[in-house]
């Protein structure tokens, strides 16, 4: 029932785009009828160009979550399990979270220029800090219970790692996948439009500077359909990983 | 004291080690893309001054300030009017979700058609871009009001505007606050992107064109300054939600007090 | 009569069946009366007390205050539930959250500021007015949710298992304050619990409900003395016999929803097999 309704939802938006340019609301070039969207959309994707965007676009995405989930999640067990780091790094911590991952642009830029490797920077930075938050809350949340009757029993300190810290802080970690791997995509596309390294991004520029605009909003719709894609993906793989867990728990308000 | 002191001190070391680090490593730097640290600090103040501040620093911030008003203003409104009926819920999920996974950058272009390149545009962006999680936040908080507590309102006829709010905005406040401070660092983003996009002022499109004109310290600084707004405005909002949201924190450290 | 159960069943438009969780209740409420309801657990206590609170709708019969029939919460009723934690508001300090209720009956400041001391004075919490109900313990907080209740000043009060979730030296003085409060203010209660003790102790009558699908089973006048303390009282021979006769009562109230079980082979308790969101709401 609920999927009836959603879908009816969707069906909704779609009849609305299409009626809207007809009652003078809107006019057509700016907001093009649903029917020249969908035209435009299979145009594109009888482009051998835009898979070559949507290639770049996904490896980029790819790459760049995997060095910030790798680096964060070792970053944060590191940090996360010596009280004496932790204390030392927090405030660092707190200090460049909230640095905007686009003041990087123009530096991406000059070191870069339109390669990947802009993407990359500003993917990696900006996915980095969601993995390390959440694993340094994981860390955190270890049951000191567990961690004692650990010790007691002899357990050492890779085997504490490896049965008590990583298995309580995975909920965690997931999590900071998740979020990162939306960041990541944001901040892919974000690069590539600003910057015009090649990918769906700069795509959208093109469309838009040459006025395509039922181009330029079938691209955006794609971009869409991608994030909710990989939402769905990083739930799912959540859900797989955390099946054993007593809930699919640990997100933190912060 | 002594405790008070080591605090300081371990919160301290570390920033002053990489300050070190920056400061020396690029001391004789030659790089002209990495100029030393010194040069970077002396430009700093040349290059935003009260003028330029006035100029350009405001303009953005004003923007930001607009936008963000305008997207907690319509996404809690509209939070709660989807999350308080199932109905309505169920069919507009699916659309809402599809909105927020878009990447909000891209709207500039979209909105540059409708809006122009103006004041205008920019404001629209930005709120276009905030509202999202915090009408999602909204959604899931009202919809998670408590039952209990809905019934100890009912049965002491606690309803209508007296209902949304003592009961649904503040039991859904944690989840608001939680969407906002995810929309403001859209925000900024958003604020420095649309001017990088068309713009006369602002912050985005001065340090873009610093980059442009190979004024490295200069387009350094601007960095910086940016960097440390992002930190000011995230430390604002801590204080803000700190003492706004004081019970909820109180209830979760009684709560994990007990465990 | 005061108020007044009429003939009272619920169904639950349950998944696969409906579920009969009340079958047939009446009984009733004089002005004054302090009366338990006791009963096996699973009986139905829950969904009775809430369709006398006026958030459930009824399948069939009624509940009349004053000889009005009840078809939402009506302002002379107040309830204390039992998950305290979860019935105050967290944002709101201990006097907002026991003025709230009558600053939504529109009455005016300077009255509702004594009332407010008044009732968080007679439940023992004259200098917690400015603490957050989660600072206090269990028992305190439940002070709070029955100083709330005693200040809206209503005709009638239902509690619903108020003191299942406290510990037993608590709960002994909360039963005590429940007594005073009575006896002081003449407030007419009525008092759901599983305790057997607790509606012996506390009660004029017990009224004994069946398993589900629930019937009064009996109605049981407490000869105890007025006055009660938890020594004397609860070593009386008489509370003895009474108490044993609630247990018997209720034992066999089990004994026989067992045997049709048995017969028929499937259960008619409703509380497992139905979710919150297909109890219809009033």
């Amino acid at each position: 029932m609920p999927a009836i309704l959603g879908l009816s939802g969707l069906a909704g938006l779609l009849l609305l785009v299409e009626v809207l340019p007809y009652t003078g609301v809107v006019s057509a070039d700016f907001l093009p009828p649903t029917h020249r969207i969908a035209a435009a959309l299979v145009d594109e994707v009888a482009e051998g160009a835009f898979w070559s965007a949507l290639w770049d676009t996904l490896v980029a995405w790819a790459v760049g979550l995997a060095i910030a989930v790798a680096a964060g999640i070792a970053a944060g067990i590191v940090i996360g399990a010596v009280p004496l780091l932790r204390a030392l790094t927090a405030s660092t911590i707190e200090f460049l979270r909230p640095i905007p991952s686009v003041a990087m642009i123009p530096l991406a830029v000059l070191l870069y220029g339109t390669e990947i490797q802009s993407t990359l920077m500003l993917v990696v930075y900006a996915s980095f800090w969601q993995v390390l938050i959440q694993v340094l809350y994981g860390v955190q949340d270890v049951d000191p219970v567990a961690e004692e009757t650990a010790r007691s029993y002899g357990l050492g300190a890779w085997a504490r790692v490896r049965y008590v810290l990583w298995p309580t802080a995975l909920p965690y970690v997931m999590t900071g996948v998740r979020l990162a791997a939306a960041v990541a995509l944001v901040l892919a596309i974000t690069a590539e439009l600003v910057i015009g390294a090649p990918g769906l991004g700069s795509r959208i520029a093109v469309a838009q500077s040459s006025n395509a605009v039922p181009n330029m909003y079938a691209l955006i719709a794609v971009t869409g359909l991608l994030g909710v894609g990989i939402n769905l993906a990083a739930r799912g793989v959540e859900r797989l990983l955390l099946s054993w867990h007593q809930s699919v728990r640990g997100e933190v308000l912060v | 004291m002594t405790n008070l002191l080591t605090r300081i001190g371990l919160a301290l070391a570390l920033p002053v080690v990489l300050f070190a680090a920056w400061w020396f490593g690029t001391e004789g730097s030659d790089n002209f893309y990495v100029p030393p640290l010194r040069e970077i600090l002396r430009t700093f103040p040349e290059v935003w001054t009260g003028e330029r501040i006035r100029a350009d620093v405001l303009p953005s911030l004003i923007r930001l300030a607009a936008g963000y008003t305008v997207a907690v203003f319509a996404g809690v409104c509209l939070g709660v009017l989807v999350g308080s009926r199932r109905r309505v819920r169920a069919v507009l999920e699916p659309v809402l979700e599809f909105f927020r996974a878009i990447p909000p950058p891209v709207l500039v272009p979209v909105i540059m058609l409708f809006a122009g390149i103006g004041d205008t545009m920019k404001v629209v962006v930005i709120a276009a871009g905030c509202v999202w999680p915090i009408l999602l936040n909204t959604v899931e908080g009202v919809r998670a009001v408590d039952g209990v507590l809905a019934d100890t309102c009912r049965s002491y006829g606690i309803t209508g505007p007296a209902r949304l709010r003592h009961l649904v905005l503040r039991s859904a406040s944690p989840q608001i606050a939680a969407g906002m401070r995810q929309a403001l660092s859209i925000g900024i983003i958003l604020m420095v992107i649309s001017e990088m996009f068309a713009a006369s002022n602002g912050l985005g499109f001065t340090i873009v064109q610093f980059q442009r004109s190979f004024a490295i310290p200069d387009m350094w600084s601007g960095i910086l300054l940016l960097g440390l707004l992002g930190l000011a405005l995230s430390v604002l909002f801590r204080l803000a939600e700190s003492r706004a949201l004081a019970w909820y924190h109180g209830q979760r450290r009684a709560q994990r007090g007990l465990r | 009569m005061l108020l007044d159960v009429r003939g009272l069943k619920k169904v639950y438009e349950g998944r696969q069946r409906p579920v009969e969780a009340i079958r047939d209740l009446t009984f009733g409420l004089d002005a004054g009366d302090l009366v338990c309801l006791v009963g096996p657990s699973g009986c139905g206590k829950t969904t009775l007390l809430k369709c006398m609170a006026g958030l459930l709708a009824p399948t069939e019969g009624e509940v009349r205050l004053r000889d009005k029939r009840i078809t939402g919460p009506p302002p002379g009723m107040a309830v204390v539930f039992q998950e305290y934690g979860r019935s105050l508001f967290p944002w709101m300090s201990v006097r907002d959250n026991v003025e709230l209720p009558l600053r939504n009956k529109g009455i005016a400041r300077r009255q509702r500021q004594d009332l407010v001391a008044q009732a968080l004075a007679v439940v023992g919490l004259a200098d917690a007015h400015h603490a957050y109900p989660w600072q206090l313990s269990g028992g305190m907080q439940q002070r709070v949710a029955i100083a709330r209740a005693v200040a809206y000043q209503p005709d009638v009060l239902l509690m619903d298992e108020p003191f299942a979730a406290v510990d037993a030296q608590t709960r002994a003085d909360l039963e005590d304050l429940i007594r005073d409060l009575w006896r002081k203010l003449g407030v007419t209660i009525l008092f759901v619990t599983h305790d057997i003790d607790e509606a012996v102790y506390l009660g004029q009558r017990v009224i004994i409900l069946s398993s589900s699908p629930t019937v009064v089973r009996e109605v049981l006048g407490v000869d105890l003395p007025e006055r009660r303390d938890q020594l004397t009282t609860r070593s009386d021979s008489r509370f003895t016999e009474l108490r044993a006769h609630v247990y018997a009562q209720i034992q066999a109230a089990k004994r026989e929803s067992m045997e049709i079980l048995a017969t028929f082979g499937r259960a008619g308790s409703g509380k497992s097999s139905r979710s919150q969101s297909e109890a219809k709401s009033v």
